[in-house]
Formats: C-alpha cells, structure tokens, sequence
C-alpha cells in the first residue's frame, strides 16, 4: 500500500527548482500586459474618465473603461457568485473598486498607464466600518452556505434554560478583517481563437473558471480551456472565479492580442475577497455540576454591498454540534459597509466561530472552577445533536487524552497568573478544533500508455498540498502497480471535470472516482486480454493485473504485449463519484484537540508561542509526509489569526491602510516554535472508500482559542479580540 | 513605475553633481526605494546608481570608527570593529529587515529609509509628506504605529531603521559629499529633520548631495551598550519601540550615558531627559526608574498608539537594566 505512506511530493522536485510553472509563467507569443485601475473612494458614482495623457504613454494599446469595455452576460458560477465589479457601470460601493484596466506592451509600461489615469467621481455617503453602532443595519443572509442551510438553527428553549441556569457566562467577542496572501497573487493569462478563449490562471476551481467564462461571455462550456497546473497559495480567495479574470478575458477580446493580467499585491487586497471581521455575541447557562444547560451564539458578519454578490461568515454553524446541550439557539446576520466583498478563508466559520465559542467555554469553566479540558469532556457530544444523526465517525477523546497527556496538562496550575518562569507570565489553554468533511462528485481518468507509464488524470486542483501525489499513490495502489509508473496531472479543464478545492474537500472527492477509474481500466484491460489468444476461453471476470502482467491461472502476459497486439497505444477509462447514501445517514466531520503554550514578557506585552501539542482524528492519514506538512501549516497559520494577521481600514475613506506583506504580518520562522501533531489514524468508511476525512482547515480551528485561553492563564486577563496584540496585555 | 534613464558613476563627484539634477534620485541597495517607485509612492526621471563607487570600507581612523556608505548592512553588522566600539549598531542591524534585505540594504541608504506609514506609501490616500498640503489622515486614522514624539499637526510618521537609533546615541556623524565638490559632516541627529509643517522635507541634505560615510567616535558609553527591540513578530517587523543604551559606570556611579529611542519619534530620538537623570548620579533600581519615566516627556499620543508610552519607559528600564546588569 501506498496510500498511508510518507511519499515524497511528486511536484516537490519541479517546484524547488523552478520547474513549475505558474499561472503568470506560461509562455504566450504576443501577449499584452493588463494592469488594473482601482478607485480611490467609498461610495459614488464615476461622472468621466480623463485618459488622454495615459493613451498617449509609450507603449499603450487600449484604456478600457466602463464605457468601453463592452457588455458581459449576468455571471453565474459554480461558487460564491459574485456580480460585480466587471467594468460594466459607474457605480462605485467600496474604495480600491476596479474601475478600468490599462493594457500596454509591458507590465511596467501598463502599470504607469494605469497610475496616469484619471477617474472623476460623485462621491456619497459611505459606512466604512462594522462596529456595534452598525449592527443597525443587519439583515438575514439570503444565500447563507450558498442557499443550502437556514442561518437561524434552535433546539430545545434557550431563553429559558439561560435565565434559570446558575452559572451564566455572556461575552462579545471580535474577529477582524484578515486576507489571504498567497505567495502567488491572481494571475491570468487569456488568449482568444475566433470564439474560444484559453486561460491560464491560478485557481482553486477550474471548473468554476470555465462556468464563470462561458456564462459572462456567453459561450458554450467547451469553448472556455482553463489551465492551472499549480497553484501558489488559495487558502480561500482564489475559490471563487474573482473579476480579474473576466477582465484579463475581456481585455484580450477588446484588443485582439493575448493578455496577463497580474494583480498587484497592494491590489490582492480589494480584488478576491478577505475574511470578514465579526462581532460575535455569546452566552452560555450551565449547572454547578458543569453541564451546560444552554448556548447561544448570535453572529454578525462585515458584508459588502449586495450588489457584489453574498458572503455570510458562518461562525455558529459548529456551535450547533460541538457539544451536547439541549438548548442551543444559534443567528447570523449579515451587516453591508462599504467594502468589497468577503469569502472563504482557511477555516471559514469554523476559526473564528471557535474563537468565541471556545473562549466562551473557557469562561465558563473557569466561572465553575472547573478544569478547561474536564469542562469539555462533561459536555461530549457523542452524537450530532441538531441534525439528530450519528457522527460517520468522532474519535475527539482519543485526541484530548493523547494531547493532553503529552503537553502535560495536569501539571497545570489552575491560577491566573501562577505559571512564571523568571519575570516571564507562562499560560496554558486548550480549545477543541473540529470541520467538517466535504465530499463533491468529482470524475477521473486512467491511461496506461505503451511506454509502460501510468497517467492519472482529473480536472481538481493541487493548492500546494500534496494532491498529486496522493492521486498517484491512490492509482498505484488500485491497479496494484509500481509507484514509479505513475504520474498525475491536474487543473486542466480538457480532464475529467473535478470539483472546486475548497472546504478540504478534494482527496475525499478525487480519491474514490480514481478507484471507480482503476477498476473500470481494470476491466477493460481484461475485456482487451480476453481477446488475446493467450486468454482464449477466459472469461474476462478471471483476469487480473498483476505488477503489470494480466494474468489468469497459468498464464501470464505482459500488459504492453497485450495492447501492442490489438494495435493500441493508449488504454484508458473513467470513473466517477459521489458522496453516497452512508454519507448522508452521517454527520461528517474530523476532530482535535490543541494545547498551546505561551510566554509574555510583561514589560513589553509580547506574546510569544512556545509549544504547541496537537491531536487530530482525520481519518485516513493518506500520506504521512504531506499529512503532516498540512496539519503543521494550519497551526502555523493559526497562530498569525490569534497574534497577528490584521487588515487596517481607514474609517473616512474605507481605504486599506496596510496593504502589503512587510506590515501585514503573518507569522515568520522566528514565531512558529515547536509544534507537535499526532493523529487518530483510523479510516472513517461513511465519508469514503478510503476513509479519509479533510485534513486543510482542521488544525487552524483551535488554535486561535487555545491561545487566548492560554493568554488569560498567563494574565488574568480575557482578551475577546483578535488578533492579541501587545497593548492588550502590557501591565 | 515611470521610466527613468540610469546613469552609473565612478566617481563622488560625478556623482553628485548629476544627482543634483530636479527630478534625479540616487539608488544604492534599493530595497525600500523599490518599493517606493513600485507604488508610485515616487518616481524618478534620472536615476543614480551609487554602485560603483569605492564607498564600501569599514575602518578605524584613529578614535573614528568610518563605515562607508554602501557598505551593506550586513557587513556592517558582521564587522569586528564594528562590533568592539559600537556593538548596540551592530544588535540593531541584526534585528533589522531579513538577511535577505540586509545584504542589499546599504547602511548610508538605511538612514534615508522612509516611514512606514501606511498613508504615505499609498497614492490613494492624502499624505503631507507625498503630497505637501494634502492633509494627514493618520492622525485621526490608523495611528498604533506612528509616533509619539516629534510630531506635527502635519505629520506623525515615524522613522523606522533600527540602525540609526544606536548610532544618534553613539553621537555618530554622517560625512557628505556636495555637487560642489565640497565635503561636510553633520550630527547624524541633525541630519533628520522635524516634520513640523514641511513632512516633506525629511534630511538636510542638498541637492545632490551623497552620504559618503558614517563616522563613529569611541567612547566607552559606545562599548558598553545595548540595542532592545519591541516588535509584533519576533523577527521581520519594524520596532513598536526600541531603545539603545550605552553607559560608563565608575564605582556605581554613571558618567557617561547615551539614550535613544526608534518607532515611538518621527526620528531617532536621543532621550535626553532620560540621560540627564542619570549622569553623575549612582546607579539603582529607583534610578533607572526615574529615567525611565522621564523618556517620555512631551510624549503625545494618539487613540491607537497610547500603549506605546507605557511600552518605551518599559523598554528603557529594560535597556538599562540589560547594559548595566
């Protein structure tokens, strides 16, 4: 078996040596450069445009604007939908809004284009900024989860078991603007033939590109190629097919050439959505014998402008299973300012949700002086309490004593304050992590060529995490062939359509249509071998692959001798899946817990991780080596959304103050301290053949709480914002 | 980015007599003038590459430490003399920008290192400092990192570099070579101006002017020194606060000190009220305490910046304690 195995990333060579090619990196005789204008207020309209000085630069083939740029079809995609800003009007409703893209024979030529050109405005009244005194203007998301889940979920009386519960904790707790970052921004390269368009663009969803594509400029689907062999970074914000790409598209059709267009970091920050802040109002009932009585957790989510489409932090969804309460009322309101539009981030709902209701939990045990991890042990869910479904598989205990045991938890002190070493404040916390696991329908492809190599083929997505690798290794072990023999490929729309990388949901989506592929290429092969006379009077039923021979009691024959002799070069099928019937009977999701450690000099307020122990259960652990990397990754961005990451907004202007990565902060080497992850390797077959559950956004879900918990051990102090940062805690 | 044309000198001279041209603009290492164009923060028309020249020297003169210009930083950093008369320049150094940066990054162009406000380095915001007399909206703003001391009703940006804070406090010089083929030296601490109602002008250097070396007197206060940074990841960030401390302790008591502080003033601020709470007294916990109190005099804060006053008293004592302990 291959599959469990530490195998070495299969584009991990090409990647370290440059050999990879990105979006941006592909090589398109004759392409122009695209640089996109943004505005510089919050709200208005654009009365003109003066061009005339940058249509003269050296080099300048087009300024495009509303008012040239063309129709485009009402967008629908596959994903998040989002409407606007396409260059289509002059209505402006946040600042750093698209507002015309300038096209020249190089990137530097189009960017002092772009800088030369200037917009006119009508500006009006604009609200920059979610705080309490905007809660006015919320409303019920329309579209919550993309229409699939109501946003308003009650069990039980909450009203009434909190008013008679004993002990009552109540919070606010805030969770800022934060964006994604990829190392590689958006980039698109777009390139017309008559009707079809090829791009290469960096997603997370090729097929999304080509809906996306196909419906704004009104094609059929097969005319729109989309390419993506690699990806530098989504962690959310390249999921949906974000405007850029349409531009990039539409600016090629408007100047008759090839086009790139690469978005500028400063732009990374207005052009693909960010996580929304969130106000998140919390209050739990419990007895004195620690049993919660009652949750509720009421979310309010920063939103755009519905006229840009529709994105609701699902922060209360986990609350509604995270643990056993029969009284648990759960809201989430969606409140527009004048910003561009939100989306998924890594964890989306799950770690800032967590954030509060783990920090909630955290309060109350210590209202009950009860122990952190004791508190929650009485509170177990052991099954999924509003859907009234069992868990396909929960192994969360395991994860607590396995994590606990090895941070060494019951050697903490229970006392605020009471863990020094020297004039350093020690704080220990814990918080539960948990997300859900997707599956999606997802096709895939097998061909075994005359070479004696083995392609794997599906239209998913590798974000950086290990897909190709597990796609071969998956392949390998199914055919029950060497390693060596094959190869993946991906993000390429002319393969077998997959599903959208997003939700951690691609190895429990690709892996079972490639094992539907295998066994439909194993039929075929032995169909193929039935008719060659070394098999005569074989029913094809009888005939195996082994190694790479087809072989029937007493006989064997090569696989490459068999196809050589009907004539083939090439023999391939497809397979497909879908989540099936023991999926839906389930409630779905992987599990852990996380302990962290922190350090504060109270002379200064710097927080500093010193240790940090996790336990997932996720699972098949499918590779051991790419597993673990992902698990490391999440923590480590876990701790830049407990201490650090931020996105500053100027309040007059809506402006984003910090738009680059030297003062937004995410962790550097220097911060992440020893992280240990350990898992409950054990296949959940409800959620797949394999048994793997999603392994992405799990390991960031708790550390943000962990740390806050631990920050109120060190200090007394309960910190219900983040990130935590050094005024927070300076004595 | 504007198209510039570049032009590559061999000599100080010709040097600065074509980067006193208008709309000329010296480059060194680059790494923060870069940034700059790439933004449209600035632009230049003629650009002067400093590269060529032989500018790159760390010596002892005598008493003087001489760190050429374009000697990087982490040459500077690395160096042994460097590290013997002004070891704190050398912390400072090191806990700067990445190594990547610091072997680019030159130490004259570290001194011109520009703030990192965040309204100065995007065109879509007014900024005094970009554009005289379009007004500051960081004062009412997004001000957590912006200065405490020395600012304006114009401008409240901070000079980021760590290196020069330990260098004001060693009362280093900068020598400068003029188009007119004149050489000068001026305080280092006067090199920078106060924002006052010109943000825009940030140096007193002249048109073309060349910053040719970073000249360095011993002085035991020099030797025994410290540079301590407070910053919001542990490495990779420009100071909240900083302070270098240099002291000369004969029988506990302190003749000679030398106090700056970066990230809280709109330049490397010399703590002159600190220092002169300590010299001639003898040292003690209630001492150091005094002084530390006293580093925040005239101290202005604003809605988002308030901690950095409690941040830089702290961070004095802690210089303190860590140079004498």
């Amino acid at each position: 078996m291959y599959i469990g195995q530490g195998i070495v990333r299969q584009d991990g060579r090409l990647k370290v040596t440059g050999g990879a090619r990105y979006a941006a990196e592909f090589d398109v005789p004759g392409c122009l450069h695209a640089v996109l204008v943004q505005s510089t207020i919050p709200a208005g309209a654009i009365t003109g445009y003066d061009t005339a000085q940058a249509e003269r630069m050296p080099g300048v083939v087009a300024i495009i604007t509303h008012q040239n740029a063309g129709a485009l079809n009402q967008h629908k995609a596959a994903q998040q939908t989002v409407t606007h800003p396409f260059l289509q009007d002059g209505r402006i409703v946040y600042n750093g809004q698209h507002v015309a893209v300038a096209v020249a024979d190089t990137f530097e030529r189009a960017e002092a284009a772009a800088s030369a050109v200037r917009v006119r405005y009508a500006p009006s009244e604009a609200v920059t900024v979610m705080d309490e005194s905007a809660l006015s203007r919320a409303y019920k998301p329309k579209q919550f989860q993309n229409g699939e889940k109501s946003p308003d979920v009650s069990r039980g009386d909450e009203d009434a078991a909190f008013a008679g519960a004993p002990v009552r904790v109540e919070a606010t707790y805030e969770t800022p603007v934060e964006h994604h970052n990829p190392m590689e921004p958006h980039a698109t390269i777009a390139m017309w033939r008559g009707d079809t368009v090829a791009v290469w663009t960096s997603t997370q969803g090729i097929s999304g590109v080509q809906e996306t594509l196909a419906s704004a400029f009104g094609l059929p689907k097969e005319s729109v190629t989309v390419v993506c062999p690699y990806v530098g970074g989504g962690f959310g914000c390249k999921g949906n097919t974000w405007p850029p790409a349409t531009i990039a598209a539409l600016a090629a059709r408007h100047v008759g050439r090839p086009v790139k267009l690469v978005v500028t970091r400063p732009q990374m920050f207005t052009s693909n959505g960010y996580r929304p802040k969130t106000i998140q109002k919390i209050r739990l009932g419990a007895g004195r014998d620690g049993r919660l009585l009652s949750i509720r957790h009421d979310g309010f989510s920063q939103m755009s402008d519905p006229m840009l489409g529709e994105f609701s932090e699902p922060v209360g969804v986990v609350t509604q299973m995270a643990y056993s309460c029969r009284n648990v009322a759960v809201t989430h309101r969606v409140v527009p300012v004048n910003q561009g539009l939100p989306t998924y981030m890594r964890a989306p709902g799950e770690s800032s949700g967590m954030f509060a209701l783990e920090s909630a939990m955290d309060e109350m045990a210590h209202a009950l002086r009860m122990d952190p991890l004791a508190f929650r042990l009485a509170n177990y869910a052991e099954r999924d309490e509003q859907k009234d479904k069992p868990f396909a598989s929960k192994g969360l205990r395991e994860c607590y004593s396995r994590a606990a045991d090895r941070f060494g938890w019951r050697q903490r002190n229970p006392t605020p304050g009471s863990m020094r070493d020297g004039r350093i404040l020690v704080g220990w916390g814990m918080a539960t992590s948990t997300y859900p696991t997707n599956r999606r329908p997802c096709h895939a492809r097998i061909v075994v060529r005359s070479d004696g190599t083995v392609l794997v083929q599906s239209g998913v997505q590798d974000l950086g995490t290990g897909t190709y690798t597990i796609m071969a290794q998956c392949a390998a072990d199914r055919l029950g062939v060497d390693i060596a023999r094959v190869s993946a490929q991906l993000g390429d729309s002319r393969f077998p359509q997959g599903p959208v990388s997003g939700g951690s949901a691609t190895a429990a989506s690709v892996l079972p249509a490639i094992e539907a592929a295998a066994d439909a290429l194993l039929a075929r092969l032995a169909a193929l071998a039935a008719l060659d006379p070394h098999f005569a009077q074989v029913p094809p039923a009888d005939i195996r692959l082994d190694g790479f021979d087809l072989t029937a009691p007493g006989r064997r024959v090569p696989v490459l001798q068999v196809m050589a002799r009907a004539g083939l070069h090439t023999v391939d099928a497809e397979g497909s899946s879908a989540p099936g019937d023991a999926y839906k009977a389930h409630s779905c999701h992987s599990f852990g817990a996380q302990f962290a450690e922190i350090r504060i000099d109270p002379d200064f307020g710097t927080i500093r991780v010193s240790r940090i122990v996790s336990c997932f259960e996720v699972g098949r652990l499918l590779n051991a080596r790419t597993g673990r990397s992902q698990l490391l990754g999440g923590i480590v961005f876990g701790i830049g959304m407990a201490l650090q990451e931020e996105t500053l907004v100027d309040r007059a202007t809506g402006r984003i103050v910090n738009s680059n990565i030297a003062d937004y902060h995410v962790p550097v080497n220097a911060d992440v301290p020893d992280i240990e992850v350990m898992t409950v390797d054990a296949p959940d077959l409800a959620t797949g053949a394999l048994g793997a559950k999603g392994a992405g956004e799990l390991p960031m879900v708790g550390v943000a709480p962990a740390i806050a918990n631990a920050v109120f051990h060190a200090t007394g102090r309960r910190v219900r914002k983040l990130p935590i940062r050094v005024e927070d805690v300076l004595a | 980015m504007q198209e510039f044309s570049r032009l590559v000198p061999t000599t100080t001279q010709a040097a600065a007599r074509a980067g006193a041209v208008p709309q000329a603009s010296f480059i060194a290492g680059g790494t923060d003038l870069m940034q700059l164009w790439k933004n449209n923060v600035q632009a230049a028309s003629l650009v002067v590459d400093l590269d060529r020249l032989d500018l790159r020297r760390i010596s002892l003169d005598g008493p003087t430490l001489r760190i050429g210009a374009l000697a990087t930083m982490a040459e500077v950093a690395e160096h042994p003399d460097v590290k013997r008369r002004v070891p704190a320049a050398s912390e400072a150094l090191l806990a700067a920008a990445s190594p990547q940066i610091r072997n680019m990054g030159t130490a004259g162009g570290n001194l011109l290192q520009r703030t990192r406000c965040g309204y100065f380095r995007d065109p879509g915001f007014a900024c005094n400092k970009r554009e005289p007399g379009s007004g500051c909206p960081a004062i009412a703003g997004e001000n957590r990192e912006l200065a405490i001391l020395g600012g304006s009703g114009s401008c409240i940006a901070t000079q980021p570099s760590d290196f020069p804070v330990p260098l004001v406090a060693a009362d280093a010089r900068v020598e400068l070579h003029g188009a007119d083929g004149q050489t000068r030296t001026v305080e280092l601490e006067q090199l920078y101006r106060l924002p006052g109602d010109t943000p825009h002008i940030e140096t007193v250097l002249r048109p073309g002017e060349v910053i040719t070396a970073i000249l360095v007197p011993d002085a035991p206060a020099n030797r025994r020194a410290t540079y301590v940074k407070v910053r919001d990841r542990q490495s990779y960030a420009y100071a909240l606060a900083s302070v270098a401390a240099g002291i000369e302790l004969q029988g506990g008591v302190v003749r000679d000190v030398r106090l700056a502080a970066g990230g809280v003033g709109t330049r490397p601020w010399r703590l002159d009220a600190s220092e002169a709470t300590l010299r001639g007294q003898r040292l003690s916990p209630a001492l150091i305490e005094q002084a530390a109190a006293r580093a925040t005099d005239g101290a202005q804060p604003h809605a988002k910046n308030a901690f950095k006053v409690t941040l830089l008293r702290n961070t004095v004592r802690r210089a303190l304690q860590a140079v004498t302990a």
